[in-house]
């Protein structure tokens, strides 16, 4: 792969929600995303996740009061001088609860509401939202009540209206929290797609590592504020040791074949399978004995 | 046996948008019972769950709880015999302590108060809040919010336990604290209806799924037949673990091997078996 240049650089981030006295919410941390990376951030509750996508978006350090060290620079900006309305048009950003950011209003006007300071045309508009709900699978429901949708049917929304804004940097907060498995296919499909056609960069924090295994480029483990490992997911979770002492879980097929191995059933050098046709491939063979 | 929860010919139509969430559902559930509630979004499932403890009224049908008739019964009436634990702990907290939400509802049904300083003890330890015992709910993290959601109904020791999405949120600790749940309330005799996406879950806990669809009840059986039912999963667009998925896809690719694997361990025990013969 050509090196393509840093999208997002952390340098020596340092950040306290309260008093320096206290454990700091991030810790040292240095990390570099390149245009078109898709990251996948796991790590267990309260490990900073969030708090470091709080960073991208430059709502830490202006919004939130803290105490904030180092630099974050992303897309060409220093974080610490530009206004966060400057940064949400670089950066989109879904939650984990969507109820909190809706409005009162239509799913329609609801997505319309964010595109208002981009200034569309009616009618691109209109096109827009129509897109975007598509994207999301919520075609037909424009003038329902967000109130009235399921929570996984909220969730999709709050995606669409990151999407109508056109963020180069996608940062999603477990998104599919609430989402059914086909909505969670769809979602990381969605942005798996953004990735791949249109290069978005997508950082998401989610516990489900299956899925982040199937799609992310870059799996970064964080733990009490640290970063503890980043590359692969091949690589990360070849760290089993690691992996599970932190508390976190192994894909299920990569687990699977950590246990044969040390059975002694079958020797895969300490890298395991960690998407599902990989595994196919790699432990077929172990169930065909006798016809074979 | 008598059934715990019997549902006749359920209809529950939402005034708003006239959307019919639960379309014509009957079904019963036995005492001792661990069911889980799939679909997709939408599908009914927490309308279907929320009539089990008189929070929504039939539009058509009856639902039995005990044997009672829910309609004319005040939601605290059935909230002695089913816990329900809300898909949002949001609508579902409104102490002012995390002490006081765990005290509130033994303290609703008359349980004395040393019994009740026994159980938010014990529900405590069991969920790990000792650390926030004093604080407002909304001041601690959604996920934390989720458990002291459950230990507030668990301390109530309702027939019936009503999880509505678990693990929403929770990381693997408290992911397995849940698992312990369930595995606890098995063994102290409770029937547990878990609403669930989260399929390892589901697929180690359970003894029986209900499948939901556009409203319709279209499957009930055990994990292994809903998840190796192509027809179901692929019409509801479920996915099972990824470890009974590689089960599914050897079988597709090998003949020789027609085991359907819930768990990592099943399906260790599987390769045993194939390089022991
Ligand atoms: N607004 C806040 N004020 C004070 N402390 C906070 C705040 N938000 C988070 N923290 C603390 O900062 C640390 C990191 O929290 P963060 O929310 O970033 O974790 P996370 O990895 O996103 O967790 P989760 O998986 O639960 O979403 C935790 O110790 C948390 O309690
Ligand atoms: N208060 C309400 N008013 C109007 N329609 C509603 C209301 N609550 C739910 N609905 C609609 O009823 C249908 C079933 O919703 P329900 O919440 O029971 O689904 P669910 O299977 O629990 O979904 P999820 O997995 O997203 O939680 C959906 O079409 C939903 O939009
Ligand atoms: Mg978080
Ligand atoms: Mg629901």
């Amino acid at each position: 792969m050509t090196e393509t240049k840093p999208l997002i650089e952390f340098k020596d981030v340092t950040f306290w929600y309260g008093s320096t006295e206290d454990q700091p919410a991030l810790k040292n941390i240095n990390l570099t995303i390149h245009e078109g990376d898709y990251v996948a951030l796991l790590g267990l509750n309260g490990a900073g996740k969030t708090t470091l996508q709080l960073c991208i978006n430059g709502v830490i350090p202006n919004s939130i009061i803290g105490e904030f060290q180092g630099e974050v620079i992303v897309d060409g900006n220093d974080t610490f001088e530009t206004p966060v309305r400057e940064m949400a048009k670089i950066v989109g950003m879904v939650f984990d609860n969507p109820e909190f950011q809706l409005s009162q209003m239509s799913v329609g006007e609801e997505i319309a509401l964010g595109m208002e300071s981009l200034g569309y045309s009616y009618p691109d508009m209109v096109k827009t939202i129509d897109e975007v709900l598509e994207i999301v699978g919520l075609t037909g429901l424009i003038d329902r009540s967000p109130f009235g949708l399921s929570g996984g049917q909220q969730q999709r929304l709050s995606i669409a209206s990151a999407l109508a804004m056109q963020p180069k940097i996608l940062v999603m907060d477990e998104p599919t929290s609430n989402v059914d498995p086909i909505g969670k296919e769809e979602i990381f499909q969605v942005a798996y797609q953004l990735n791949r056609e249109r290069n978005m960069t997508v950082i998401m924090a989610e516990h489900e590592v299956e899925v982040m295994a199937q799609y992310a480029n870059l799996v970064v483990v964080m733990h009490e504020g640290e970063i503890v490992l980043q590359g692969t997911p091949e690589d990360v979770f070849s760290n089993v040791e690691l992996i599970q002492n932190l508390g976190l879980r192994m894909p299920q097929v990569a687990a699977f074949g950590h246990d044969v191995e040390k059975l002694g059933l079958i020797d895969l050098g300490g890298q395991y399978p960690v998407k599902l046709d990989q595994a196919v491939e790699t432990y077929g063979p172990l169930f065909n004995k006798k016809a074979g | 046996m008598e059934p715990i929860i019997k549902v006749e010919n359920l209809w529950h139509i939402y005034p708003t948008g006239n959307v019919t969430a639960v379309r014509d559902v009957s079904l019963e559930i036995n005492p001792g019972e661990i069911v889980g509630i799939i679909g997709q979004n939408g599908s009914g499932k927490t309308t279907l769950v929320k009539h089990f403890i008189g929070l929504l009224k039939p539009t058509k049908g009856v639902v039995y709880v005990n044997g009672k008739d829910t309609a004319p019964l005040k939601v605290q009436q059935v909230a002695a015999n089913v816990g329900y634990v809300y898909q949002n702990p949001n609508h579902q907290l409104f102490a002012r302590t995390v002490r006081d939400e765990l005290a509130f509802g033994p303290g609703n049904l008359g349980i004395p108060e040393d019994e009740i300083e026994a159980r938010v003890d014990q529900a405590v330890k069991f969920f790990g809040l000792e650390d926030f015992l004093e604080l407002h709910p909304y001041r601690i993290s959604f996920p934390l919010r989720k458990l002291v959601g459950m230990a507030s109904v668990y301390t109530m020791r309702p027939d019936v336990f009503i999880l509505d999405e678990p693990t929403t949120g929770q990381d693997n600790i408290t992911t397995q604290t849940v698992y312990r749940l369930i595995k606890r309330l098995r063994d102290e005799g409770s029937t547990v209806l878990c609403v669930a996406h989260d399929m390892i879950l589901l697929a180690e806990v359970v003894d029986r799924m209900l499948v939901m669809r556009g409203g319709d009840l279209i499957m009930d059986g055990t994990p292994r037949e809903v998840f190796s039912n192509h027809e179901i999963m692929s019409s509801t667009h479920l996915t099972p673990p990824q470890i009974t998925t590689l089960s599914l896809k050897i079988q597709e690719k090998y003949q020789s091997f027609n085991k359907t694997v819930l768990s990592i361990d099943e399906m260790v025990s599987e390769v045993q078996k194939s390089s022991q013969s």
